[in-house]
């Protein structure tokens, strides 16, 4: 079962007490911007076969939104992080780099 | 081709069954094809199928990955229905399992379509109102399908419980026409009757990067090397971002895993296909004997063929309380494969960015059922270079205009 620790409470947390909110970093576009800005912050994804950047939410216990960085392909969790955040740490992708050297970066 | 009958079956006897030949062709791949198709799962092969029946495109190649049939036409449980809320959805599906009522004869192939009837049970007010509407959309459509009482319901499937203390069966959407197939024999069948047709299927060849000129496909770098083609088809379901970004172009999909068991074998019991959506599990009865169960996909990006175990555990909840008689049966297998989930959960039948370059995923949780349709349709819009009236609505660039086929909501979970 996939365990996350939660940021903010110190928790970790099984998936059965957590809800997704899949990709994390989304940069919004509302009025004002172009149907493709608005298209592909509706609905395109980057669904990489490896290094993801996701939403989560401890439904089950603080109940506040988080992020984590996770391995689609190996379902290894690198790490989680505040939601109040528009890059993953540095340190986060240092580690990700160190474990992970064909990945392309943040 | 030697073809299956009850002749030949007499034939190879006498000689202990050593004569048979081989289903299919497994040749190495030459170095230009008319068209290549990325895939070989049922999608894949039912694109090069109809190619070659319905427009004599021959000159194909079918490359795959892994196995041909190994990815979610094996993975899958098998239901075949089209009653579907949108028109698109509706006349897509329900050409499809117009089709798989003859494939054997159309294929020499026994695809074992069993048209056994599937109900899809109303559980709450507000998915008797959704089903009703279902019914009644579907009868404009000529989709043949009726809104069945509780009664009825029990007569059709005695061992289904319709008093249950949270979610009473309150009636359900019945589709007499709709039933199950043999999913690998479906595979099996349009890969014999490719390499018929002359066309090369290349197993064990995963696709490594597309090539184009002057923005038009011109083929495809390979484990096996670099193959030529005037025209591609990308039909690999949880892969399909990964192709689309070889090819320069975005998808709006993503991958889960969704997961599907079965038990041991037990006496026949049940003769139709049941869907519980509230509830979250679907079931039928295999030939062998054993329950075919699925459930919900996890919800979260993998690429891993393994969901998450309490899904397992919530769909058999949830169908213990439906089926009383099930709660000892222990369960046999399980397994997990990758879907593709589009924003609408409806199909992209597509051209792209690129030219030549054309596209069939996002089947999402419901692919199987589609099989034949949805080869029809892409075959069509590979062979003329623009969708037929199938696929018109299934393009990608739908999203962007705002032409949604809303299934999302139209088919409740079980997709």
């Amino acid at each position: 079962m996939l365990t996350l620790e939660c940021p903010y409470c110190g928790v970790m947390a099984d998936e059965t007490e957590l809800s997704p909110g899949y990709e994390a970093h989304l940069k919004r576009f509302g009025p004002g911007s172009t149907d493709e800005q608005f298209e592909a912050y509706m609905f395109a994804r980057k669904n990489p076969k490896g290094v993801h950047f996701e939403r989560w939410r401890h439904a089950y216990g603080c109940g506040k939104w988080f992020l984590a960085a996770r391995d689609t392909a190996t379902l290894e969790v690198f790490g989680t992080y505040a939601a109040q955040s528009s890059a993953p740490p540095q340190a986060l992708q240092d580690k990700i780099k160190a474990k992970r050297p064909d990945w392309k970066g943040f | 081709m030697k073809r299956y009958s009850a002749f030949a079956l007499a034939r190879e006897a006498l000689s202990n069954h050593m004569g048979w030949e081989r289903a299919w062709a497994s040749p190495a791949p030459r170095a230009q094809y008319d068209a290549i198709i990325i895939g070989a799962g049922g999608h894949g092969l039912a694109t090069a199928y109809y190619l070659g029946k319905n427009h004599g495109l021959t000159n194909v190649a079918i490359i795959e990955k892994g196995w041909l049939g190994g990815g979610n036409t094996g993975r899958n449980t098998t239901i075949i229905r089209s009653n579907y809320l949108q028109d698109s959805s509706a006349a897509i599906y329900e050409k499809a399992r117009s089709l798989y009522e003859t494939l054997s004869q159309d294929l020499n192939y026994n695809a074992m379509f069993s048209p056994r009837g599937v109900m899809m049970l109303a559980q709450t007010h507000h998915e008797v109102r959704g089903y009703l509407r279902t019914a009644h959309a579907n009868s404009l459509q000529g989709v043949v399908t009726e809104f069945i009482s509780p009664q009825k319901v029990k007569e059709l499937c005695p061992i289904l419980n319709i008093d249950g203390p949270r979610y009473p069966v309150l009636g359900a959407l019945w589709q007499a026409r709709g039933g199950t197939g043999r999913h690998d024999a479906v595979a099996w069948g349009y890969a014999r009757a490719c390499s018929a047709m002359g066309m090369d299927i290349v197993q064990n060849c995963e696709v490594k990067g597309v090539t184009s000129a002057n923005g038009v496909v011109t083929g495809v770098e390979t484990t096996k090397g670099y193959i030529g083609t005037k025209k591609l088809g990308i039909v690999v379901a949880g892969h399909s971002g990964q192709v689309a970004d070889m090819a320069g172009f975005r998808l709006p999909v993503e991958a889960v895993a969704l997961q599907a068991l079965v038990s041991e074998p037990i006496k026949p019991c049940m003769d139709v296909v049941v869907m519980a959506n509230t509830v979250h599990g679907y079931m039928s009865q295999s030939d062998k004997g054993e329950m075919v169960i699925g459930g919900g996909t996890d919800g979260f990006n993998n690429f891993t063929q393994r969901g998450s175990f309490h899904h397992i555990e919530e769909t058999l909840r949830a169908l213990i309380e439906t089926f009383p008689i099930i709660s000892r049966l222990k369960m046999l297998r399980q397994w997990g494969g990758i879907v593709d989930m589009t924003g609408d959960r409806s199909p992209i039948i597509s051209k792209t960015p690129l030219g030549n370059c054309f596209i069939n995923c996002g089947w999402g949780t419901g692919g199987f059922k589609a099989i034949p349709g949805s080869g029809w349709a892409m075959a069509d819009l590979m062979a003329k270079g623009e969708p037929g009236p199938l696929a018109a609505e299934f393009d990608m660039w739908r999203f962007k205009e705002g032409r949604f086929i809303d299934e999302s909501v139209a088919a409740g979970v079980a997709h």
